[in-house]
């Protein structure tokens, strides 16, 4: 199982500096494939309308996964809902490329997260602070991504979380040996994890940024907070020229640090995906699974 | 020596680190402009080809990375890059490969196995292609269970597998002797 997690945690390497589009058709798949997606998440419903429909909202419909699956060679991710095991056997079992235990499903489970060390594929999680960041790694996340706040097109909690991380991080990283014990109580994780941190100045796996992208700017922006990617969900296809969208913002991560191209990348895009307010959010996604 | 890294998407940042190893100096490319600076080899990492050739031509590089290769620039291309220089791509290379050859993440695996040259080393395979076919200027440099996974054409070196993720420089060091070599002609 050592090797697995290693090899699991390599994909997400090989995923670094790129978009991972959120897709609902084989034809949108398509789209996000072309336009240079390194990855694309299959749901039935993007966030946006997944918050517009309330209710309880589970696991996609293995069958439009595997539509999915089929029209695409770059890798497929889906979601199961917090602590649902049994839906994340079920992504197994058709061997999807990558399971996101995510929060923008309902929650399966109040208390416990699926124990992901059980499982031969890989799990990306979301976090708002390192301590979220390390448990989900602790219970064999081998990617983690910001939560943000998805559905929103409001880019302001994925900066919070990912500004959170990097700050914890450098506290870590500034601190003496003995107080790493201390840390490790505080954080709630196990200890080797912290001296990882410590001495690495980083997660021991990808970090991505998640939740309310809708620009190429947002983003650069949050590359150069220090994500290693992006998952842009409702951004692309809730917008009003999906395939510029789509492409702009791959070019935009590749080349976050050039303002020039950012600003060319940004012309004539179209309409962006209307967003709500933090403020006006009655349903706080990333409350959930801490 | 300074050493281009395509950094269009994918694992570059670690053959970065690979280099910084063996001691040699290397910078990234990321647009045209980057691809301005004098460089003695390419690395193309590994990724997503689809992403990665949508950058670069979109990026206006697709002609300036073939051309400098087909006109002897070394370069060393691991997985996605391995499909980057096939028949199908850039084309330096006279190979034919199939993509995702050991199927989904499922199918990924780590082995120890000969590569010529070098001796047994760590392989990590991701998501792999393997290469099918090969023309006669074509060296196969390892096979596993019949499939090609590493090669050399010249100044051209491709793996399947992702020496950049193991503690082990020695392909690194056999494609910047390559560099050294020909920059001794």
């Amino acid at each position: 199982m050592e090797n697995r997690t290693e090899l699991n945690r390599n994909l997400a390497q090989m995923l670094k500096g790129g978009v991972i589009m959120d897709v609902t058709t084989p034809e949108q798949a398509r789209i996000a494939e072309a336009a240079g997606a390194c990855a694309v998440m299959a749901l039935e419903r993007i966030p946006a309308d997944i918050r517009a429909a309330g209710g309880v909202s589970r696991m996609s419909d293995p069958k439009m996964i595997k539509g999915i699956q089929e029209a695409v060679t770059i890798p497929v991710m889906a979601k199961c809902r917090i602590g649902h095991f049994v839906e994340a056997q079920i992504l197994e079992a058709i061997e999807i490329d990558y399971i996101d235990e995510s929060e923008v499903l309902s929650p399966a489970d109040d208390v416990y997260h699926i124990d992901k060390r059980k499982f031969d594929v890989p799990f990306v999680c979301g976090a708002k602070n390192l301590g979220e960041a390390l448990r989900r790694i602790n219970e064999g996340a081998t990617m983690i991504r910001t939560k943000g706040e998805p559905g929103t097109g409001d880019v302001i909690q994925a900066v919070r979380h990912m500004r959170m991380i990097q700050s914890e991080i450098r506290r870590l990283v500034s601190m003496s040996e003995d107080e790493l014990y201390e840390a490790a109580k505080q954080l709630r994780v196990p200890f080797d994890l912290v001296q990882y941190v410590h001495e690495n100045g980083k997660l021991p796996v990808v970090n991505f940024a998640a939740g309310g992208v809708a620009t190429p700017a947002d983003a650069a922006l949050m590359m150069q907070l220090g994500a290693e990617g992006v998952f842009v969900g409702s951004g692309i296809f809730k917008s009003g020229d999906p395939v510029k969208r789509a492409q702009a913002i791959v070019k935009a991560v590749t080349n976050y640090n050039n303002p020039k191209i950012i600003a060319e990348l940004s012309e004539n895009l179209g309409e962006a995906m209307v967003g709500i307010n933090e403020s006006e959010i009655e349903l706080l996604m990333a409350e959930r699974g801490k | 020596m300074r050493i281009a890294i395509l950094a269009l998407q994918g694992a570059f940042a670690e053959h970065q680190q690979m280099l910084r190893r063996t001691g040699t100096d290397s910078f990234l490319v990321r647009n045209a402009d980057d691809w301005q600076q004098q460089k003695d080899g390419l690395i193309i990492p590994g990724g997503e080809s689809t992403a990665m050739m949508r950058i670069i031509n979109d990026g206006g590089l697709f002609e300036p990375v073939r051309n400098a290769i087909a006109g002897g620039l070394p370069v060393f291309g691991t997985c996605a890059g391995l499909i980057m220089l096939d028949k199908e791509h850039l084309g330096t290379m006279d190979i034919t490969v199939k993509r995702n050859a050991y199927g989904r993440q499922l199918g990924s695996f780590h082995t120890v196995h000969e590569m010529r040259g070098i001796g047994e080393i760590p392989m990590t395979f991701i998501r792999a292609p393997y290469i099918t076919a090969v023309g006669d200027s074509v060296e196969i440099l390892a096979e596993i269970e019949g499939n090609i996974v590493a090669a050399r054409q010249g100044c051209q070196i491709v793996t399947a597998f992702h020496p950049e993720l193991n503690n082990d420089t020695r392909v690194h060091e056999l494609f910047i002797n390559s560099v050294i070599n020909l920059r001794a002609k």
